[in-house]
């Protein structure tokens, strides 16, 4: 689609600059402020420079070390919850009714996840996942797997993974399904003339068709999941040991746990950059896709 | 177009997977913590509603409630209000830096909240709208308003151009055309929009939870507190936690048509 | 390539067999032969593209048979039936080339790359599709996309038919026309069966060698564009075909007689044995009424307007409450508001509840 070249467009955005800007703006300079400085005692701040940056990125200090050892577990976290949910979510979408009475309940339930506060969803598995009062983890030791989320590592990798997917597959369910009701019937008829297989109308048609969905899909997904925080915290606290640490726990721990908050400011924008420089290139790499094909 | 019994059969078995952490909460609330800790029962033997009674009679409880219902519909209003003209001009217009602008709003999606919750609390003091639903529904905007910029935006770019270009022609004025002609050829969008707003801002809690104390304290938090305080009432807990998903659950049984007619944020 | 037969066909999209009101499509019984150019015409909800469904297996029939050259197909498949279609928006696949677009059908049946390649080529010269073979489908204009749409009907050379569904609906005036002349082309190149819906009788009586009028689910009148012109089986077609549509009055027919408001117009046949209680009309096209000075033994009708066509004027006139039109003769001058009507007595035909009745000589 060709659009117009129109400056005066600004106005029509100025007033989302505006709200954005007032919550964005001076936390981002109130963190930067904090990264290059260092408290002597109450208030009283001096210019430390790029040494809380330095500390950060170098693996053999403590703090690098913290930093890279969180950066490493979030980062394949994030890869595995994508790796599972995105293809999960689009086979479930492929099943789910198109039309008929049970669209609207399978709807509903399958968004019930997502509607429910984080922290209730980290108490909700911190009982379900409990092997005296909780389902989940009855159900694993009653079958011989020596599970316990609090005390092995595996176990609360295992759990975080679990209540991820189990959290946010319907977010990327909802978003495919809605793509791929808004297929025109046409697509399917002209598919069964030309006697595409099952796979290639879902490879040929339904695919291409989902790729703007699938791009909010993946993105939320990767931002929220590269930010996870509150069910970690709630269910494993992080650990056991520092098993489950990812970055935003981690942070927390150093910024008000040890009050450290140059580290922890430093820490915060390093993590910030990371996160949009991901998301830049697969942006990026997203919008090449798009101009392409309407060149 | 998907035939055949294994698909339905996977996607029964998810949504019994699906359900059972779900069902567990709600088993909980309608035991006492004494039946609770005394074993694992799959059935409610003697089923109470004794803690959502309590809950009700609670004017904390009952209170909080409302603050997080309150904020949140704030939230929304504000979020798809600015989102809605600045979406128009990401999806019609070219100017002078609309790629980074866009670029921009998105990174505020990807700001990890637990960073900016200190800070956060330092602007809202200072700006005396600590401890109001103001702060949590203004703070819950930085998220929601790039969010509902971005959905709108996809669903604005499958309305032809040419609409525009005939109502320009009518004689209709901007936002004339904008609120008779192109809101309700959106209206599918803008319900979606305000799906996605309410569900982020109703389940966040971090920022919730940093930029309150008393008076405007949002349901989620209070349960937090009552589990410090007096040990683990799980009961209590659960009643609580089934009681945050009926708001969800009605909004998207509202919506549950807009996503069933479906979209595909640009042009099929 | 099959002969189409369809017996007692009928369709209801709520399943309801049973209420024969609720069908799309009407029980039909009829024949389409091998190598034919059919129109299927008729307004917007006639039935036309359910009927085209049910021939391409997109819809199963409610009721009734579908056989290709006798072979009964109803319970195959839309894969398994060997039919093109082509729908009235484009439908490509946005990841490939125009070329890849060409021979999908093809490849999905198993057909040796060298044919596939061959067939592609030349479907592509026909359509002016050469030069874009190697460009991605998704970045041409709606025409070109609707002309791959178009080729991908035509590509397979051994279906029993094509089914054209409006395909030229999102075509500029000046392409459709050359589409449409090429599509005629192709199909006496082609040698294929081919069945185009459209609710555009130009287009249909300039494709077609056999148009098939549809109205309200059922199929009223079925043949040459000269005998829908001439002789049309049902008021519906008069009206629908020819442009002003047939004169239909209401009429009091009696032997070699019809009455309309008080005066009586010749007929060629005689007409004794109508259906008792029947709602009578007569028709008549404007072509065969000319327009003459007020004359006793005329009928007398009051003059509206003349619409001059070029070639040819016709009179917008009013016999009592009724609509009428009528030929104004060259070098006739319209006298005043009042003009007698001559009728041609071969040309009227007489309806009983709006299906023709063919009277005794």
């Amino acid at each position: 689609m060709k659009k117009t070249i129109n400056n005066r467009a600004w106005f029509l955005i100025a007033p989302v600059v505006i709200v954005v800007l007032f919550s964005a703006l001076l936390p981002v300079m109130t963190v930067v402020n904090y990264s290059v400085q260092d408290a002597m005692a109450e208030n009283h701040f001096f210019w430390n420079g790029d040494t809380w940056f330095r500390d950060l990125l170098d693996p053999s200090t403590e703090i690098g070390a913290r930093f890279s050892g969180a950066l490493e577990r979030n980062l394949i976290f994030s890869f595995v919850i994508l790796l599972i949910e995105v293809p999960l979510g689009i086979a479930l979408s492929l099943a789910l009714p198109r039309r008929g009475w049970a669209v609207g309940p399978s709807l509903v339930l399958i968004a019930l996840p997502m509607l429910i506060p984080w922290n209730v969803v980290g108490t909700m598995w911190q009982i379900f996942a409990r092997a005296d009062i909780g389902l989940f983890g009855a159900a694993l030791n009653g079958l011989g797997l020596n599970y316990n989320d609090t005390q092995d590592p595996v176990s609360a990798w295992f759990t975080i993974l679990v209540i991820d997917v189990w959290h946010w597959t319907p977010l990327v369910i909802l978003l495919s399904y809605a793509g791929l009701r808004a297929i025109p019937d046409a697509f399917y008829q002209a598919a069964r003339i030309d006697a595409a297989s099952r796979w290639a109308v879902f490879l040929k048609i339904e695919l291409p068709k989902l790729q703007r969905v699938l791009v909010l899909a993946i993105l939320l997904r990767f931002m929220q999941s590269f930010m996870i925080y509150t069910e970690p915290f709630v269910v494993t606290g992080g650990g056991p040991g520092n098993a489950t640490t990812f970055l935003s726990i981690d942070l927390v721990k150093i910024a008000l746990g040890q009050v450290d908050l140059g580290s922890a400011a430093a820490m915060s924008l390093v993590y910030y950059l990371i996160t949009i420089s991901l998301c830049w290139i697969f942006f990026t790499a997203m919008s090449q896709l798009d101009m392409l094909k309407e060149a | 177009m998907t035939r055949g019994v294994l698909p339905k059969l996977g996607l029964v078995l998810y949504l019994v997977c699906l359900f059972l952490p779900i069902y567990w909460l709600i088993n909980m609330s309608l035991r006492t913590n004494e039946d609770i800790m005394s074993g694992l029962v799959i059935w409610p033997r003697h089923p109470t509603l004794i803690k959502y009674f309590f809950i009700f009679h609670d004017p904390t409880w009952v209170h909080a409630f409302l603050v997080s219902l309150t904020y949140v519909a704030i939230n929304t209003v504000i979020s798809v209000t600015v989102a809605l003209p600045a979406a128009y001009a990401f999806s019609r217009y070219h100017f002078i830096g609309d790629k980074h602008l866009f670029f921009w709003l998105l990174t505020n999606l990807m700001a990890p909240t637990a960073v900016f919750a200190l800070p956060f609390f330092n602007l809202y003091y200072a700006v005396g709208l600590f401890d109001t639903v103001w702060a949590v529904a203004l703070a819950h905007c930085l998220f929601n308003v790039p969010l509902a910029v971005w959905i709108l935006e996809g669903f604005m770019g499958g309305v032809p151009r040419e609409i525009d270009e005939t109502a320009a022609i009518d004689g209709y004025s901007f936002w004339r055309f904008f609120v008779r002609i192109f809101l309700p050829l959106i209206a599918n969008g803008v319900g979606v929009t305000a799906f996605f707003c309410f569900m982020f801002s109703w389940v966040e809690q971090l920022l919730a939870t940093t930029l309150t104390a008393t008076k405007a304290l949002p349901f989620a938090a209070v349960m937090s507190r009552s589990y410090s305080a007096s040990g683990m009432d799980w009961s209590l807990l659960a009643a609580a936690g089934v009681l945050t998903m009926i708001p969800g659950a009605l909004v998207i049984w509202f919506v549950r048509n807009h996503i069933a007619k479906g979209f595909a944020l640009g042009r099929v | 390539m099959a002969r189409i037969d369809l017996v007692d066909l009928a369709h209801s999209y709520g399943g309801n067999a049973a209420d024969p009101s609720s069908y799309a499509l009407k029980p039909v019984t009829m024949t389409w032969r091998q190598g034919g150019a059919y129109a299927l015409l008729g307004p917007s909800g006639c039935g036309k593209t359910t009927l085209l469904n049910l021939i391409s297996g997109i819809v199963t029939p409610s009721r009734g048979k579908i056989l290709f050259d006798g072979v009964d197909i109803t319970p195959l498949s839309t894969q398994k039936r060997n039919i093109a279609q082509v729908f009235q928006f484009p439908v490509i696949y946005d990841t490939m080339t125009v070329g890849q677009n060409l021979a999908f059908p093809l490849k999905n049946r198993g057909v040796p790359k060298g044919e596939i390649d061959v067939r592609v080529a030349q479907i592509a010269k026909l359509l002016d599709l050469t030069p874009d073979l190697d460009r991605k489908a998704t970045r041409l204009t709606a025409d070109a996309k609707q002309k791959i749409s178009l080729g991908r009907g035509l590509v397979r050379s051994d279906v029993a038919a094509v089914l054209f569904d409006e395909p030229l609906t999102v075509i500029d005036p000046e392409l459709k026309w050359q589409l449409r002349s090429k599509l005629k082309a192709l199909h006496r190149e082609l040698d294929l069966t081919m069945i185009y819906v459209t609710h555009d009788q130009t287009e249909a009586l300039t494709f077609a060698d056999t148009v098939v009028v549809m109205h309200d689910g059922r199929v009223v009148q079925s043949g040459t564009p000269a005998e829908l012109f001439d002789k049309p089986a049902h008021t519906f077609v008069g009206y629908f075909i020819g442009s002003p549509g047939m004169n239909i009055v209401p009429a009091k027919v009696r032997g070699r007689e019809a009455q309309v408001d008080g005066h009586v117009i010749a007929l060629n046949r005689s007409y004794d044995k109508l259906p008792a209680g029947a709602r009578i009309e007569i028709g008549v096209r404007p072509e065969f009424v000319d327009v003459a000075a007020p004359a006793p033994g005329l009928i007398s009708a009051n003059i509206e307007r003349i619409d001059d066509l070029g070639r040819v004027r016709f009179a917008r006139l009013r016999v009592g409450d009724v609509k009428f039109a009528a030929r104004v003769p060259p070098g006739f001058s319209v006298p005043g508001d009042v003009a007698g009507l001559i009728f041609d007595p071969s040309r009227v035909h007489v309806y009983a509840d709006s299906l023709l009745i063919e009277g005794t000589k």
